[in-house]
């Protein structure tokens, strides 16, 4: 039985399901970003395997998924800059118990 | 050699899902990101399977020697090792409901679309395509790259400011202390 690309989407759709699962229901901001490169990660998995099963693309998939691999770094490092900030001045990175706007 | 194809697709894609789904259910964030880089690298695996090999290397490169480095350095630096499993009771029930709505909405798309897809995609040839991104980054993709290169500058010179934080006010006074001698 031969891997089509529907196997490949199903992989995906269930990365993308776990990352959201991790981002709704965790309230720790690093593990809220661990969530978020799997729904990226899922992304680029649907992208690479659209690119190679469907006709008329050479390399178009991939490029994007390099842009949305270059997206990811700088998305997590702004981000755990942000962690860090919010640590040095709540001490806590419980994203629901950081609700004042100044402290 | 097709069976061959599929065994391995089934071993990296089990690896792939347990290790994201240990990564959701696990209550120790230092266990979680270590399993992240299971699934980091089963995917870069399937990547490379799909013919991708240079987005393969990349995934391991960035996402492995870079984006899970920071996120050890993020979990030790809040010291937050045990953190996030108190706190979820509220919601895990409704975030399971809408993902099972979600899936039972994708999962049915997925196998009634008609995706059109090549006759024989196994008869494209394997050829490394690192050239062929090369070239086309810099001249159909130069705008985008470019783009990309200035927002790394911006993010990272941003992730800088903000994770220095706010300077202590006394801080501020011998700050302008300071300007006022120059």
């Amino acid at each position: 039985m031969a891997v089509t690309l529907e196997h490949y989407l199903v992989v995906s759709i269930t990365l993308f399901s776990l990352g959201l699962f991790i981002v709704m229901t965790r309230r720790n901001g690093i593990r809220m970003l661990m969530g978020v490169e799997l729904i990226l990660n899922s992304a680029n998995l649907n992208l690479i395997a659209f690119n190679r099963y469907l006709p008329g693309m050479d390399v178009s998939g991939n490029i994007f998924a390099v842009f949305v691999i270059i997206l990811a770094a700088a998305e997590a490092a702004v981000a755990l800059a942000i962690v860090l900030a919010i640590f040095q001045q709540f001490s806590t990175i419980q994203l629901d118990e950081i609700s004042s706007m100044k402290h | 050699m097709d069976a061959l194809h599929s065994i391995i697709f089934y071993i990296l894609a089990a690896i792939v899902l347990a290790s994201a789904a240990f990564t959701a259910f696990s209550s120790n964030l230092v266990h979680a990101a270590f399993s992240l880089l299971f699934t980091f690298f089963g995917l870069a695996c399937l990547y490379i399977q799909l013919g991708a090999d240079f987005v393969g290397v990349s995934q391991v490169v960035v996402y492995v020697g870079g984006i899970l480095v920071l996120l050890l350095f993020g979990v030790m630096f809040t010291g937050s090792i045990a953190g996030g499993i108190t706190r979820q009771t509220l919601q895990t029930k409704w975030s399971a409901l809408v993902l099972v709505v979600l899936m039972a909405v994708m999962l049915p798309i997925v196998y009634v679309t008609p995706w059109g897809v090549m006759d024989a995609p196994q008869d494209k040839a394997l050829t490394s395509n690192v050239e062929l991104i090369g070239k086309l980054l810099l001249t159909d993709y130069l705008l985008p790259f470019e783009i990309a290169s200035l927002l790394l500058l911006v993010a990272l010179i941003g992730a800088v400011v903000i994770a220095r934080g706010e300077p202590k006010v006394q801080d501020k006074v011998e700050d302008k202390n300071e300007t006022a001698a120059v």
